[in-house]
């Protein structure tokens, strides 16, 4: 609040109570009945609830078909992340380091980011289609038999393929920013001391990157996460069947289509308190970056 | 200057080569150029795939080159019923995506610049706490909370609508962290300024605050929209009538029907285009007012 604040009472109620209605319907009701119904096992044709206590937390965490689908939400979570924070680096550094055509190479390089997830996979599913997807016959001519929605390998590599290709954008504007944002002076000391380029990249331009590529790897992780929902939901055609989902998928799933809404909203809970986990670590992180830079 | 080069993995016994300026231009230039087709070659196929016919995208999947039917195809995607109830075109998909879009966006930002300029410039009591209530909301997407948003709205009965497609997406606090953060940034000496002449809250707000955001204003409605009209998961569910279809939730219905093996030789050429179709003004947005867009990711994020 600033010192000098103005001092009437009815216009910032007035002002704040649109965006209060809002979130009290939309966010906090949600929200709190989802914890609810999470202690509650539901009549699957409607018919009334019954309270169940911890059940549907308990039946998670004995569940295989939980567990399965948990690992690869981390396993391609962390493929994800990687990919995309290692490519878009690499062409950060380099459009950082050309002087011709660094516009050109700018736009060419962050302009996917405006293509939806869903779009993104649509392209997938031509490119990895099993008759005549040009990636298909690509992974075929190296011996291996590519089968998108057939076989568990193949689905995941196309998901975790589209979800890099959608992401390097959002990476490359965050580390080219970064770049550009140290000192002409930090960068001719560099030269003057260390005379070989991936010396003075790993020695000086990492570490002072490092606030961004922190704050990246939240954000990178919150979209494989929850972003990428439209990419695997085109990329199985909306019938998951064997193919391998994320977490989020699987609360839509599960809510939407198997009718297990006490199941569902215990999974919404979990993630609620993942995504909590998550963000207490980032304020952490740029309350340090605050303090030392 | 700083440089990740790969001149060692080219000649890893060699020395450092004579002129290690050009040859390490080289190897940028070649990077970024891979970098590039990475990017814009998948789009750059299902286009020219577009030019082709129906049968021949059946048979050989994408194609480099281009034929004739490219125009007839995108016409088809604009103005040809498409759907299972037949009562949607392309027109009618972009025209919910552009509500959609600019709904969004600008509701956002007309809700959380007020919320923002209450919580910044005013004495209030519990202003600490309407922040903390709005901020929590950063904590939550939309999609762990996505079954309990669906009840809410069906028993508002707000299913089908734009209001229902709107609103629930607004409830977070994104936008308003962002001008709140904008707003401590103005001296302080502005509304001291302000207030000795005699202006009044309202007329700072509109005759100050609001002018001096403009390129902020710019830099989020760039964001808001393109988040807005990438929507997928909250239109699939809340709009199950044809008509309400946006064009990314119109993507779902596409994948749907090319998949069922019917008598039919599935549209793909129509299809592919309106895909592109989907990419387009989001797409045209980020690159004609790049500066904008890079600034308000940029700082909106932090």
């Amino acid at each position: 609040m600033k010192r000098a604040g103005f001092t009437t009472v009815w216009l910032p109620v007035a002002l704040l109570l649109p965006q209060l209605m809002i979130i009290a319907i939309f966010f906090y009701w949600p929200a709190a009945w989802a914890v609810q119904s999470s202690f509650y096992l539901q009549d699957p044709f409607g018919f009334g609830s019954t309270f169940v206590g911890v059940e549907n937390y308990t039946d998670l965490m004995t569940n295989i078909e939980y567990a399965k689908v948990a690992r690869f939400t981390l396993i391609y979570t962390a493929l994800v992340t990687f990919f995309s924070l290692a490519l878009a680096l690499l062409l950060a550094v380099k459009a950082d380091a050309v002087i011709k055509g660094a516009k050109s190479y700018r736009t060419l390089l962050m302009w996917v980011y405006a293509i939806a997830p869903p779009v993104a996979g649509f392209l997938g599913l031509m490119f990895f289609d099993q008759r005549n997807g040009p990636l298909t016959e690509m992974f075929q001519f190296f011996g291996w038999d590519f089968r998108l929605g057939a076989d568990y390998n193949s689905t995941a590599t196309a998901m975790v393929i589209v979800a890099v290709w959608k992401q390097i954008p959002v990476n490359f504007i965050f580390f080219l920013s970064g770049l550009q944002s140290i000192p002409k002076s930090v960068r001719e000391a560099a030269l003057i001391d260390n005379r070989s380029a991936s010396g003075r990249f790993w020695d000086v331009t990492f570490p002072l990157l490092a606030p961004t590529a922190f704050f990246l790897l939240i954000i990178n992780i919150t979209y494989a996460l929850f972003d990428t929902f439209g990419i695997i939901d085109t990329l199985v055609r909306s019938e998951p069947g064997n193919n391998p989902v994320t977490l989020v998928y699987k609360v839509f799933v599960d809510g939407f289509r198997g009718n297990d809404l006490g199941g569902s909203s215990a999974q919404s809970v979990i993630l609620m308190i993942l995504v909590l986990a998550l963000t207490v670590f980032q304020f952490r992180l740029i309350e340090r970056r605050i303090h030392y830079t | 200057m700083a440089d990740m080069t790969h001149t060692g993995a080219l000649s890893p016994t060699a020395p450092r080569p004579r002129k290690p300026i050009k040859l390490r231009h080289i190897v940028d230039h070649a990077v970024l150029i891979a970098g590039a087709l990475f990017m814009v070659f998948p789009v750059a196929l299902v286009l020219m795939t577009t030019s082709f016919e129906d049968v021949d995208i059946v048979k050989n999947g994408l194609q480099v080159g281009l034929e004739g039917k490219m125009l007839e195809n995108f016409e088809a995607a604009m103005f040809e019923a498409s759907g299972f109830s037949k009562s949607i075109t392309g027109t009618k998909m972009l025209i919910n995506s552009l509500i959609l879009g600019f709904g969004f966006a600008i509701g956002k930002i007309a809700i959380s610049m007020m919320a923002a300029y209450a919580i910044v410039y005013f004495r209030l009591r519990f202003a600490t706490f309407a922040f903390w209530i709005i901020f929590t909301t950063l904590l939550l997407p939309l999609e762990v909370r996505i079954l309990p948003s669906y009840e809410a709205i069906q028993s508002l009965g707000l299913a089908n609508t734009y209001t229902g497609l709107i609103v629930p997406l607004i409830a977070s606090a994104t936008g308003t962290f962002f001008f709140r953060q904008f707003f401590r940034s103005i001296p302080e000496e502005l509304v001291e300024a302000a207030r000795i002449d005699g202006a009044g809250p309202v007329k700072f707000f509109i005759d100050i605050l609001v002018p001096l955001s403009k390129t902020m204003i710019a830099a989020i409605f760039i964001i808001m929209f393109v988040y807005g009209w990438n929507q997928y998961l909250w239109p699939t569910l809340i709009t199950t009538d044809e008509s309400m279809f946006t064009l990314v939730r119109g993507i779902k219905q596409i994948v749907q029907v090319l998949g069922q093996t019917g008598a039919m030789i599935p549209e793909y050429g129509k299809a592919l285009a309106l895909s592109l179709i989907a990419m387009i003004p989001p797409v045209a947005i980020v690159i004609f007012f790049q500066s904008w867009f890079v600034k308000g990711l940029t700082e909106s994020d932090k």
